[in-house]
């Protein structure tokens, strides 16, 4: 093998091995996606394949579903769900589950409520009572998992009905608190949009980002003496994503805009992204959940990582609660019952978080709850029943499961993870 | 395989000591009472039978179990290893038997798991780069670092483990069953890798089911029997010698071949003798 390399010309580090093909140029980031679905990595394309789907059947229905201002309505509704279902990812990540995030939302909420209107305290010390609450009962899982070795679908289940039950009792013979309407909290839920010129502002940011890291890791890359991806492709794809998200934010800009909730639920879909991908906590996190004795092993601090998991998802379910109260302007007996577990948890499933861990991402949580929410409203436009709206959105659900499951089949026969 | 008396003749310090090391797990005692040493710059090979302890040792000194009785001295002084990470401190390096590599994770991130650079920013091309060095010096032959390690044949997978064990610097390092799963131009290499670790001035614990691996790096072999100290062997010793010291008898199939063999020889030599004479 050293005798091969010495003749030829001198190859870059990782591209010594003759028997490995390897991609350059634009075709070849093309065959190479191509390549990487034919095997089962689908990553996120059944999902945006699902949503062209479910988008095109309801706008053929009734083709209010596509117009700005119920897209609009979408976003906001995505968003209180969209950050608990951020949560759910996190403890998918590691492997586990929570089925208390839709309790803990609607304790999170009467708290507010209560703290709030009742009580007088500050809004935002109410806020921040609620999100400590949460990452309490999320680190009390974790003592319960890591120290008894209760599994954490039991234990969340035993919250769920807890939580629940506080929650019906700090709200008493009342059973719902109303937010006064013109408050802060309510108009963000409610009304606020981003100006114009913010909205695309921000829409560039990604495509900027993109560009400048992409730029400096073929630099850093071709100096090391290691292959890099091809600068033409990472424009193309610069390109189109920027132009894409410039002509949505266009699209939203003809009736109210993009909603500051929908904007918070984006960033901190996008700091955890950052936080699972680019951090040894998020290395960590996938570790634990791919295999977690090995994780023990190379000497991470296996219940740390479990702790951190089970407080961020009753963290973000608590925020997820505080937003949804500000959405409806009330918090109520009802808030974080029915379908907001599932939803969640579907969200997350759907988007491409595999239910066994280690396998997942931030992005998986917006892409799912917009699938999620885009049934909701496409069947609320139908006048449909809710009961119609659990049957479609469970066999969606379904789908997607039955779509991760085959993928990893033909992952493992195609040798990948 | 001529090379190891010089080797024998070099011992440097005392890298670690095992006193009255004993383990149970329940009524079962893995171990008993071992004592085991081990200086810088010299293999010690770990045989013994199915059973016999030698993972469960592995295990202790890597900080998996903790014995239940014993003490550890590494580096002149007492020590406990409660967890992986201390060990790994300290300088202890394991090469488990079933490698415990994350499937989902790939090359480059199996290696510095738990030790990535820039803990906040992950310095993926330094970490790429430090990976294809580890890799290249142990001619290692892994198609694409960026691959999950699910793509990996098992010898590429015990060179990923072997690469990993050495990012850090050991001072010790353990390898459990290291050329079980390898071919025979990866075996060897593996055997000159433990040979340049050893010229490092590194202490190296090699457990191996093969004689003809131990026989051609370790200095020193010790033998485990059920859970004790059952002799320690020059690397000369005879195969017949280790063969008993492993099993705890004379009499078994490899003495009897040998003994076989012997006979027929001699019987042919007289046969021969007689034909001359003839």
């Amino acid at each position: 093998m050293t005798a091969e390399k010495s003749t030829s010309a001198p190859l870059a580090l990782d591209r010594a091995d003759a028997r490995v093909k390897h991609q350059a140029g634009l075709g070849g980031a093309i065959r190479s996606f191509l390549d990487r679905v034919r095997s089962g990595d689908l990553g996120s394309l059944p999902v945006v394949v699902g949503l062209v789907v479910i988008w095109t059947v309801f706008t053929s229905l009734n083709p209010v579903f596509v117009s700005s201002s119920n897209l609009v309505n979408l976003l906001f509704d995505c968003s209180t769900v969209g950050v608990i279902a951020l949560g759910i990812v996190c403890v998918l990540m590691v492997g586990e589950i929570d089925l208390s995030v839709g309790s803990v939302s609607g304790f999170a909420s009467a708290m507010v409520g209560t703290l709030w209107v009742n009580q007088g305290w500050p809004v935002a010390l109410a806020i921040v009572a609620a999100l400590a609450f949460g990452a309490l009962i999320g680190s009390l899982y974790a003592l319960l998992f890591n120290r008894l070795g209760m599994p954490s679908f039991v234990s969340t289940l035993a919250g769920l009905l807890a939580v629940l039950g506080m929650q019906l009792y700090i709200l008493g013979s009342t059973g719902s608190i109303n937010l006064p309407y013109g408050s802060t909290l309510v108009d963000f839920g409610q009304l606020m949009v981003m100006p114009k010129w913010v909205s695309h502002t921000l829409a560039a940011i990604p495509g900027l980002a993109m560009l400048v890291s992409g730029l400096r890791t073929f630099a850093r890359r071709r100096a090391a003496n290691l292959s890099a991806r091809s600068v033409a492709g990472l424009v193309v794809r610069v390109a189109t994503i920027t132009v894409g998200l410039e002509l949505i934010v266009a699209y939203l800009n003809q009736s109210r805009g993009i909603p500051w909730m929908f904007g918070l639920f984006v960033g901190l879909v996008a700091a955890m992204n950052y936080a699972l991908t680019r951090t040894k906590w998020g290395r960590s996190m996938t570790a634990v959940g791919g295999n977690r004795e090995a994780a023990r092993r190379a000497g991470i601090k296996v219940r740390v990582i479990y702790l951190s998991a089970f407080a961020l998802c009753s963290t973000f379910a608590a925020l997820g609660g505080v937003l949804a109260a500000a959405r409806l302007a009330s918090a109520s007996q009802q808030a974080g019952t029915g379908d907001v577990n599932l939803n969640a948890i579907a969200a997350a499933v759907i988007g491409g978080t595999s239910l066994f861990g280690g396998r997942g991402s931030a992005y998986s949580a917006l892409l799912g709850i917009i699938v999620i929410q885009s049934i909701a409203s496409g069947l609320t436009l139908l006048d449909l029943s809710s009961s119609l709206r659990y049957m479609i959105t469970g066999a969606v659900l379904a789908i997607a499961v039955i779509v991760d499951s085959l993928a990893r089949r033909s992952r493992a026969s195609h040798g990948r993870a | 395989m001529s090379e190891s008396p010089e080797g024998s003749a070099s011992v440097g310090e005392l890298v670690l000591s095992l006193r009255g090391i004993s383990k149970n797990f329940g009524a079962v005692s893995a171990l008993t009472d071992i004592d085991f040493d081990v200086h810088a710059g010299e293999v010690v090979a770990l045989v013994g039978d199915n059973g016999a302890g030698k993972s469960t040792l592995v295990k202790i000194l890597a900080g998996v179990h903790h014995p239940s009785s014993g003490t550890i001295n590494f580096r002149g002084s007492a020590v406990t290893l409660p967890d992986p990470r201390a060990a790994l401190t300290l300088g202890i390096a394991t090469v488990f038997q079933d490698l415990a590599l994350c499937e989902n994770l790939d090359v480059v991130a199996n290696i510095f798991l738990g030790n990535e650079l820039s803990p906040l920013r992950l310095d993926e091309v330094a970490m790429e780069m430090r990976a294809w060095t580890l890799l290249n010096e142990l001619s290692a032959r892994i198609p694409s670092v960026r691959e999950a390690v699910a793509s990996l044949s098992g010898g590429q997978r015990q060179t990923v483990a072997i690469a990993r064990s050495l990012l850090l610097e050991p001072k010790l390092i353990l390898l459990d069953e290291p050329t079980a799963a390898l071919g025979v131009a990866q075996t060897a290499e593996v055997l000159n890798l433990i040979d340049r670790v050893r010229a490092r001035g590194l202490g190296v614990v090699m457990i191996s089911h093969n004689m003809e691996d131990v026989r051609a790096v370790a200095d020193r072999i010790v033998v485990l029997r059920l859970g004790r100290n059952n002799g320690v062997f020059e690397p000369d010793a005879s195969n017949q010698d280790l063969v008993s010291a492993i099993t705890g008898a004379s009499n078994n199939a490899v003495s009897r071949r040998t003994e076989r063999l012997r006979m027929e020889r001699d019987h042919a030599g007289s046969a021969q003798a007689g034909e001359q004479r003839q």
